[in-house]
């Protein structure tokens, strides 16, 4: 039963999900459940990323700008307009997807350091942007974002809900939707994975040429997961900008975009637990590193270079790796 | 009875160099049809220009009546015509029977709908897929590898899941590059009995060679190259005696 | 009309030509080690940072400089060594990212040793603007454009009459037969880091009176100076020049005719404009994949 439970495709998902059941035990204050679930939304975002880094082997150093697209798209679509918010989530997505499909088309047919310098462009392109509309978009001051709402009803971290019987708190409902939402991310995108689709998609990683002997439209599908992993750091934005209350064009930055395909590496290319595990490690790293803040910036420097020249396939799989080779070195006894 | 592959007077150049220069000639469906020549002679590049690899300067090519020149490699392989290469094309990235459910790939229609949902149509398309791969892994003789990654497989072993993943893709026709390279005795008489019994399921096999017992043992017809030009054309037996052909490969 | 023109102009060409030596800089190390070396602005941060730090605690401006250039030097070398070396048979995105968390890492020291203000560096000569035809030229642009041309006439003939010049070009063109004929590779690529290190910092130090300096002008110097690079074409020395210069005026011309607040925008258009129509960019060497 343990054994076919190993083995099952769902393993990882399973292993979230009670993992985000039992947490809340842990949590003490609102603080600690604002940070998971920051953690959650960006993590989910990340799982998007990975899909066109990780699996397709493309790269982007950009990300950050659909992600700012997508909270600044909520943010003036429900503060400025009054927009219910689910219909701004989606309207935001779906904008984004096209905006990444036209962007994605010329990019796409580069590879390498054109690759990363057209993506990052792009980014950089859109926090400009971002940053000098004041009248829309408050500038560089940022602008205020309105609770989420739902036809009428509103979840706030300020408000006070119950569910079942069981009375909770603004954060604890905020982290029950981000917690679903995480679980979302990852079924969608391990579905993806394993399908014909997210076939394509990793030959593209894996042999361009081979896959398009065998009919893959390599192009196209380099299109689909870019538009694929935009719409995810859309909605992700729109979610973090509900929660948040308020953004600054920051969520566009490059800074964010570097700390996002961080992510990806840290937790291991191709590994959707894995970068969930890079996000969580990235996220606490400030926490952790509270007393020497001033030194935050040189640590993340370091651990980025350290991870990229001695863990190249990231934290998660080398781990898994040398734990393996132990196992198996004591199962057989020696070589 | 009109060919299903015809090539006529086909050219390319890289800079002043014709690698491939006035080559025509027919393969007819269900035949086994080899190139063969010296190095150099313009094979690959014969057989790039073919699969939609390379655009050719000059000269048409015919797939059942319809011309090819200007498709891409995916659009050659919706109309039947699939691959290996000489430099193995694996994606390391998955395991070896993903690797062959990739050649399914255009048999397996699916939708982004479906596929995020994992309805019931697409996990059915998968477990119907899988089987499928794995009987094509039997087939061709890597058995032994259905639940390893494709980079825990040996030369050999990769080679043949090539011919599987080209397989799956139902193929009218099939362009072997070299399959014969860096197999050991035994393995190239598994090969020889493997591209048989492709033949005589119907599938044309077309096929790029060194190895001359191979060639000769299993051709229905020859194409011989020398310096991107036609040499000779013929059954293996004229081949086999043509003056020009002897000279071409022990003389100068 | 003709003043506001050769105002632009003369601010396009000062700031171009900052952007043409950083250009230059990651030209040498791609041809040198085909890396994209996104550490190469924070070498400008270190020459200004440096130098002004150096003279507030006393030191004369010569002194300050030469030992501001010598750390840059040092760091280009232990950028290679520590950095890049190691990480052998990385893949384009790794050494990407190596670099990048290279710059953040010397930000990162930098902020804390430095402080997060900005700094005002002296002009070299006098502080009273030139007069040109109407437009107003700081003199300290004048400085920019001499050291850069004498920095650029030094890298070629460093190039074409010194044997080390030559080891590296060979290097780049082919590194197992340079190594083959007894080229110390690794010698050879510390060496191109540290020309390029060298090459930065004094960029950043002869524009520091111009745009001030602080511990975070490496990012957008450096990915401009990047963007510089490609639209001349990778690995031409030529093309990181030209296309220094063209960014430089376009970017003037933008913000004095059109709107500054787009000013930065400029560089990332331009370069999605030469990526999707010239991606080898104006000098750029043709490349053939074989299959």
């Amino acid at each position: 039963m343990l054994n076919r439970f190993l083995h099952s495709r769902l393993r990882g998902l399973t292993i979230l999900a009670l993992v985000l059941i039992i947490l809340p035990a842990f949590l003490g204050n609102p603080f600690h459940y604002e940070l998971v679930i920051q953690m959650a939304i960006i993590a989910a975002t990340v799982v998007g990323l990975n899909l066109l880094v990780g699996f397709a082997g493309q790269i982007s150093l950009g990300h950050a700008g659909f992600f700012g697209l997508g909270a600044y798209f909520t943010g003036i679509a429900t503060g400025t307009y009054g927009w219910s918010s689910v219909p701004a989530l989606l309207v935001g997505a779906i904008t984004v997807g096209i905006i990444a499909w036209i962007v994605g088309r010329p990019i796409l047919r580069l590879k390498g350091h054109y690759l990363s310098m057209a993506t990052l462009a792009v980014g950089f392109i859109i926090a400009i942007i971002i940053n000098n509309e004041r009248a829309i978009t408050g500038g560089p001051d940022g602008m205020p974002v309105p609770a989420f709402n739902l036809f009428g009803w509103e979840l706030s971290t300020f408000g006070q809900y119950s569910l079942f019987g069981i009375e909770l708190s603004g954060v604890q409902a905020w982290y029950i939707l981000a917690s679903v939402v995480l679980l979302l991310a990852v079924w969608f995108a391990q579905n993806l994975i394993e399908s014909p689709i997210g076939r394509a998609l990793r030959s593209v990683k894996g042999s361009e040429v081979a896959a398009s002997v065998v009919g893959v439209d390599t192009a196209k599908y380099k299109s689909l997961v870019f538009v694929i992993s935009a719409i995810y750091a859309s909605v992700m934005g729109s979610l973090y900008a509900h929660f948040q209350g308020f953004i600054t064009p920051a969520v566009a930055s490059f800074e964010f975009s570097i700390l996002f395909i961080t992510m990806v590496v840290l937790g291991g290319m191709g590994s959707t637990v894995g970068v969930i595990m890079g996000a969580v490690v990235l996220k606490l790293l400030p926490q952790v590193l509270a007393d020497f803040q001033e030194y935050e910036t040189a640590m993340f420097g370091l651990i980025l270079m350290l991870t990229m020249i001695f863990m190249p396939r990231g934290l998660l799989p080398t781990i898994t790796a040398i734990v393996s080779k132990r196992m198996r070195k004591k199962a057989g006894g020696g070589t | 009875m009109t060919a299903l592959v015809e090539v006529k007077g086909l050219d390319k150049a890289f800079g002043g160099v014709h690698a491939v220069e006035d080559v025509s000639f027919a393969v007819e469906a269900g035949q086994v049809y080899s190139v063969i020549g010296p190095n150099g002679a313009g094979k690959t590049t014969l057989f790039n220009l073919i699969t939609g690899l390379y655009v050719p300067s000059k000269g048409e090519i015919l797939l059942n009546g319809e011309s090819i020149v200007r498709l891409k490699p995916n659009q050659l392989a919706e109309r039947g015509m699939c691959r290996t290469f000489q430099q193995m094309q694996i994606c390391m990235n998955m395991t070896a029977i993903e690797n062959v459910m990739l050649g399914r790939h255009l048999q397996l229609k699916s939708s982004l709908f479906t596929t995020l949902f994992r309805l019931p149509s697409l996990r059915y398309n998968e477990t119907a897929a899988r089987k499928r791969a794995a009987d094509l892994m039997e087939y061709v003789g890597c058995g032994e590898y259905l639940d390893a990654d494709a980079s825990a497989m040996s030369y050999g072993a990769l080679k043949r899941l090539e011919i599987a993943r080209a397989l799956a893709a139902e193929p009218k026709v099939i362009l072997l590059d070299e399959p014969a390279a860096g197999l050991n005795a035994v393995e190239t008489v598994a090969l020889e009995q493997l591209i048989r019994s492709i033949a005589d399921q119907g599938i044309t096999v077309m096929l790029v060679e060194h190895d001359m017992k191979l060639v000769m043992g299993i051709s229905d017809r020859l194409l011989v190259l020398n310096h991107g030009r036609v040499l000779a054309k013929g059954t293996p037996g004229e081949i086999r005696q043509n003056p020009d052909v002897i000279a071409a490969y022990l003389g100068g | 009309m003709l003043a506001e023109f050769l105002q632009y102009l003369f601010t396009g060409i000062t700031i171009g030509a900052t952007y043409a030596l950083i250009a230059l800089g990651f030209t040498l190390i791609y041809n040198a080690s085909h890396v994209i070396n996104f550490a190469q602005g924070e070498f400008l941060m270190i020459g200004g940072m440096a130098t002004v730090s150096l003279t507030a605690m006393g030191a004369p401006m010569i002194l300050a400089v030469v030992l501001a250039v010598i750390l840059a030097g040092i760091l280009g070398i232990a950028l290679q060594r520590l950095a890049i070396a190691p990480a052998k048979q990385a893949d384009v995105v790794t050494l990407i990212i190596i670099t990048i968390g290279a710059s953040i890492f010397i930000r990162g020291i930098a902020q804390v040793v430095w402080g997060k203000q900005y700094h005002v560096m002296q002009n070299f000569s006098s502080s009273e603007p030139i007069e040109v035809f109407g437009a107003v030229l700081n003199s300290q642009s004048l400085w920019v454009l001499g050291i850069g041309a004498v920095l650029v006439i030094g890298l070629v003939l460093f190039f074409t009459k010194t044997l080390i010049g030559k080891a590296i070009l060979a290097t780049s063109m082919n590194k197992e037969a340079a190594r083959l004929v007894g080229i110390r590779t690794q010698m050879v690529l510390m060496l191109a880091f540290m020309v390029s290190a060298l090459l930065g910092s004094v960029a950043g130090i002869v524009v520091a009176p111009i745009t001030f300096t602080s511990y975070d002008i490496g990012i957008i110097l450096g990915l401009k100076g990047f963007v510089a690079a490609a639209i001349g074409g990778l690995g031409s020395g030529v093309g990181a020049v030209v296309g220094g210069l063209a960014l430089g005026i376009v970017e003037a011309m933008t913000a004095g005719y059109i709107s500054s607040d787009y000013k930065d925008a400029v560089a990332f258009s331009m370069i999605l404009l030469v990526l999707f129509f010239m991606p080898r960019g104006l000098f750029g060497a043709k490349v053939v994949e074989r299959v």
